[in-house]
């Protein structure tokens, strides 16, 4: 059991920044999600924590030691790969002991640990196979058994799961929220998904290009969006990013001016700190509307033509025009059809507002 | 806070370079220093035993006027073309061959194939044997009732040459139409399903679809004939001993026998490095190829 | 319809046996010298010169084999090719095994532990499986020389390891790189170092190329010949070498059985080991053309 800190770290590639000072920290037993997509530095990350690559300025701490300058096998770390890297001419057995063998664990004890793993992850069964001879539920299995032996103060995923299929990912996903819940560890997991990433964490950390765009608990992510690259990362479909000009309503709130093809239409009552209505007040802005925060309404509000619906099942995805951009609102099932009119109204209590130019969200 | 790094782990940090080391000077010596003292040589009045003088170009030209040399690079030249030209003609046409789904197909290829198992001094010998005008083919063919028939090129000084190519050709077939068969294997096969349902028949699939795709495959042999021909030694040495007379020296004979039987060192060091240039004029452009494609790769 | 079909089939049976007709005439072809030597090597003198060169001997004799393997004159001596043949095993078996296990770790360092200029020290090894040896073996002759090791079987292992680790370290390479780099990082975080990792996880898993590496360096060095007539002279000549003096030097009647059982007796190790391992074998062959 660990706390992780990350401190004004750097990682460069000749010119290169891969990482421009990232900082994050996490307390005992928190489950830590990188998200980003390919190339944004998470893996560097993941791998600078493990051990496996050069940290070229900052800190590393692992219950508060720096462990910049330790090999891999001292930090008192264990990780699961993408690719599972199960060594393919041992048995699963062979596998999981391999380590506790290099560290001396005596034989006995080996035994014991193996068959504790074997069991909380039911795989007594195939303790005498090569990794071969196994699905890939069963290898992502075995991985995990390979880590939880070693008992380590920090868990490491490298995506997990990315290589299952949709149905496996998602029992695998339960698997391991299972296992930390059970074991308390503290946990770095490594992912572009971003459903993995909300079902799982206890923190987010949303890169990209190197840095950290938004660190926080996931409903503050989703809510709250530190800026519209993180709007639009997380939530699917995506947050809606819509032009818009601000203005003060006349209850001295913050009001909302959008261009529908029907003409303007205002939104009234968005919750802003005085101060960033003060500053931006008449100005061009963007809003971020979640999809799910429209809907129907017999009474005053947006008048829109929708263009095309999406069926999903549990809800119909309504696309029209506003702002001069595509929108998607999540209404009942058969609320809409194409063609339609309809006024929809907005929750306007979770409308988020961000700056035009910087796109950071405003308070 | 900071733990203390151990020295093993700062050994450690070092050893994968530490290992590669005696690999790279083997090499760095074997090769690069002993081409480079090979080319000192070549510009030195060297004869029976090395000199370190510097002639210039002495060496090179004499090389050139040397009529043998003339004749080699001759030999090089006319046995490259045809050897390429019927090596991967027949390569090709084995590989398609093998491909259309035939039965005891792994037997065939390792028939096709054996020869080059075999070593070039073993090949000359039973092709020596074979192309032996009073004993050999030209024997069973007139014994057979056709007494006017002569195949006794191993014997004349304009055809001794054609004989070498036949034995090199019976060699590296097999490796060409593995190559070949490599290539067409990896070929997707809905090309050839959707070629077929546009109603393109069977000769025009290959010869517009199929051979085009096998671009990487036609390169890596030609190239690497190319390098079989340049240095093949031990066959002609075998098979016809450059002769009759030298009518079927090469670079590499010569180089040999100015080296190692007439003492001119410097004529030898030249010849190796005239004939070091021609790879590396193939190979080096090559190998960067395949190297960026490999970088692409990863 | 019916008829179009039937042509159709018809032209389909023709080109079958176009396909099968050439596929045997090729294979006669490639068989022929094969069976000339074994024929020509189990005939007496008398009847080849009596003009039977294709067809089976009249009376079988291994007269030519045991005369080719114990008593035909090379040079001076008369104690045919046995010795030779112990010289090529005695160099063959060190230098396959030196030439792989450098390869090997060359590989796996190459591809698991790379470090800046990797890539250019693999690009100089792999110049050397082109190499025109013509181009390096004055100097090496006068290396030998100075080591003391010229003429000596030694001194070729010695030469073969060094010009056979660029195609080992190919092969290895081209293997290693298809095993995820994942493996090492987690035998690294399992508290593996260099060699174990190494000798645990990358050597098991590299049995296949191991057996290509063998292969490959065993049928090159085994059949080579200018390494052997430039370095060697006398009792310590390899078996090719051999096999050229017998059948270069030999005085009066041509005897041209003993010359194919001598040819096949050098033949026969490359030729088991083909017959074999020949999927081996072309891998071997196909990797300096087809990567990975």
């Amino acid at each position: 059991m660990a706390t992780l800190e990350i401190d004004r770290v750097k990682k460069s590639y000749g010119q290169m920044d891969v990482l421009k000072e990232v900082s994050i920290s996490v307390g005992d037993g928190d489950f830590l999600v990188l998200l980003g997509p390919s190339g944004c530095g998470k893996s560097t990350l993941l791998n600078m924590i493990a051990g496996l690559e050069d940290i070229t300025s900052g800190q590393i701490r692992i219950s508060g030691d720096v462990v910049n300058d330790l090999s891999p096998k001292d930090r008192d770390i264990a990780m699961v790969f993408q690719s599972y890297a199960l060594y393919p001419t041992m048995t699963v057995r062979q596998n999981i002991e391999f380590g506790m063998k290099i560290r001396g664990v005596p034989p006995e004890a080996r035994a014991k640990a193996t068959k504790a793993a074997a069991d909380m992850l039911q795989m007594g069964h195939l303790l005498d196979r090569k990794p071969s001879q196994l699905s890939g539920g069963q290898r992502q299995r075995v991985a995990m058994g390979r880590a939880i032996v070693r008992e380590p103060k920090l868990f490491l995923f490298d995506e997990p799961l990315s290589n299952l299929d949709a149905k496996l990912r998602v029992d695998m996903r339960t698997e391991i929220k299972r296992l930390h819940q059970r074991l308390g560890t503290t946990i770095v997991y490594v992912t572009h998904d971003q459903i993995e990433a909300m079902t799982l964490a206890t923190r987010i950390a949303v890169m990209k290009d190197g840095v950290v765009q938004h660190f926080g608990p996931p409903q503050e992510v989703y809510d709250r969006p530190a800026n519209t690259y993180v709007a639009r990362f997380v939530g699917s479909p995506a947050m809606n990013i819509i032009p818009a000009s601000l203005q003060v309503g006349a209850d001295g709130l913050a009001e909302a001016v959008v261009s529908l093809p029907s003409g303007e239409a205002r939104i009234a009552g968005i919750p802003l700190s005085a101060a960033a209505l003060k500053s931006h007040a008449g100005q061009k802005v963007l809003l971020g509307i979640r999809p799910e925060h429209f809907s129907l309404t017999s009474g005053p509000g947006l008048s829109v033509h929708i263009d095309v619906v999406e069926p999903t099942g549990p809800d119909t995805l309504a696309v029209f025009a506003m702002g001069g951009t595509e929108v998607i609102a999540r209404l009942e099932p058969f609320a809409a059809a194409a063609g339609d009119r309809l006024t929809l109204a907005v929750k306007q209590e979770k409308v988020v507002v961000f700056d035009a130019s910087s796109e950071t969200r405003l308070d | 806070m900071q733990k203390p790094i151990s020295l093993k782990d700062r050994l450690a940090a070092w050893l994968p370079q530490l290992v590669l080391t005696p690999s790279i000077l083997a090499v760095f010596v074997g090769v690069y220093l002993f081409i480079a003292w090979t080319a000192v040589i070549s510009f030195s009045s060297s004869k029976m035993l090395p000199r370190y003088d510097f002639v210039g170009l002495e060496q090179y030209i004499r090389l050139w006027s040397t009529p043998r040399w003339i004749t080699a690079v001759e030999n090089l030249f006319l046995f490259t073309v045809l050897f390429l030209a019927i090596t991967i003609a027949v390569g090709l046409f084995m590989a398609i061959l093998l491909d259309q789904k035939v039965r005891a197909e792994g037997v065939l290829r390792a028939v096709y194939l054996y020869p080059m198992a075999l070593s070039f001094i073993v090949t000359g010998t039973a092709w020596k044997w074979i192309l032996n005008p009073s004993l050999g083919i030209q024997k069973v063919v007139n014994d057979l009732g056709w007494h006017s028939f002569v195949f006794d090129w191993i014997t004349r000084p304009e055809f001794a040459i054609y004989c070498v190519v036949i034995a090199a050709v019976w060699q590296s077939t097999g490796f060409a139409m593995a190559i070949f068969l490599a290539g067409l294997r990896g070929i997707d096969n809905s090309i050839i399903k959707a070629a077929q349902i546009e109603g393109a028949s069977l000769t025009r699939i290959y010869l517009s679809i199929i051979v085009p795709m096998l671009r990487p495959a036609f390169l890596s042999v030609i190239v690497l004939l190319s390098y079989i021909s340049i240095k093949s030694f031990d066959l002609v040495l075998a098979l016809t001993n450059a002769g009759p007379g030298s009518a079927t020296e090469m670079p590499s004979t010569f180089m040999f026998s100015a080296t190692f039987r007439r003492n001119q060192m410097g004529v030898g060091a030249a010849s190796a490095m005239m004939m070091l240039m021609t790879v590396a004029a193939i190979i080096i452009p090559y190998l960067y190829s395949e190297l960026k494609e490999d970088r692409n790769g990863h | 319809m019916a008829t179009d079909l039937r042509s159709a089939r018809r032209a389909q049976n023709w080109g079958r046996l176009f396909i099968y007709g050439s596929l045997a005439a090729m294979a006669a072809f490639y068989l022929m010298p094969l069976w000339v030597m074994i024929v020509t090597s189990l005939k007496s003198l008398d009847e080849i010169y009596s003009g039977s060169f294709i067809g089976l001997p009249k009376a079988v004799t291994f007269d030519a084999w045991a005369k080719a393997w114990g008593t035909a004159c090379i040079g001076t001596k008369c104690e045919g090719l046995k010795p030779y043949f112990v010289n090529s095993l005695v160099m063959v078996i060190p230098a396959v095994i030196l030439s792989s296990g450098i390869g090997a770790i060359n590989g796996y360092v190459l591809t698991k532990w790379r470090f800046k200029g990797s890539n250019i020290v693999f690009g100089m090894l792999l110049f050397g499986c082109f190499l025109p040896f013509q181009a390096v073996i004055l100097p090496m002759a006068q290396v030998l020389g100075r080591l003391g090791l010229s003429g000596t079987i030694p001194g070729l292992v010695l030469v073969h390891t060094v010009y056979g680790i660029a195609f080992t370290t190919l092969f290895f390479r081209n293997y290693f790189i298809t095993i995820p780099d994942e493996l090492t990082k987690a035998a690294q975080i399992d508290g593996a170092g260099f060699f174990r990792i190494f000798f645990s996880i990358m050597l098991p898993a590299a049995l296949p190329i191991i057996v290509v590496s063998c292969i490959w360096q065993f049928t090159q060095i085994w059949n080579d010949f200018l390494f052997g007539v430039s370095f060697t002279a006398g009792d310590s000549t390899p078996v090719t070498v051999a096999l050229n003096n017998i059948v270069n030097v030999t005085m009066g009647r041509k005897q041209y059985n003993v010359d194919m059982a001598s040819a096949m007796i050098a033949a026969i190790p490359t030729l088991v080991v083909y017959v074999v391992a020949g999927r081996y074998f072309v891998r071997g062959l196909t990797a300096g053309a087809v990567k990975g």
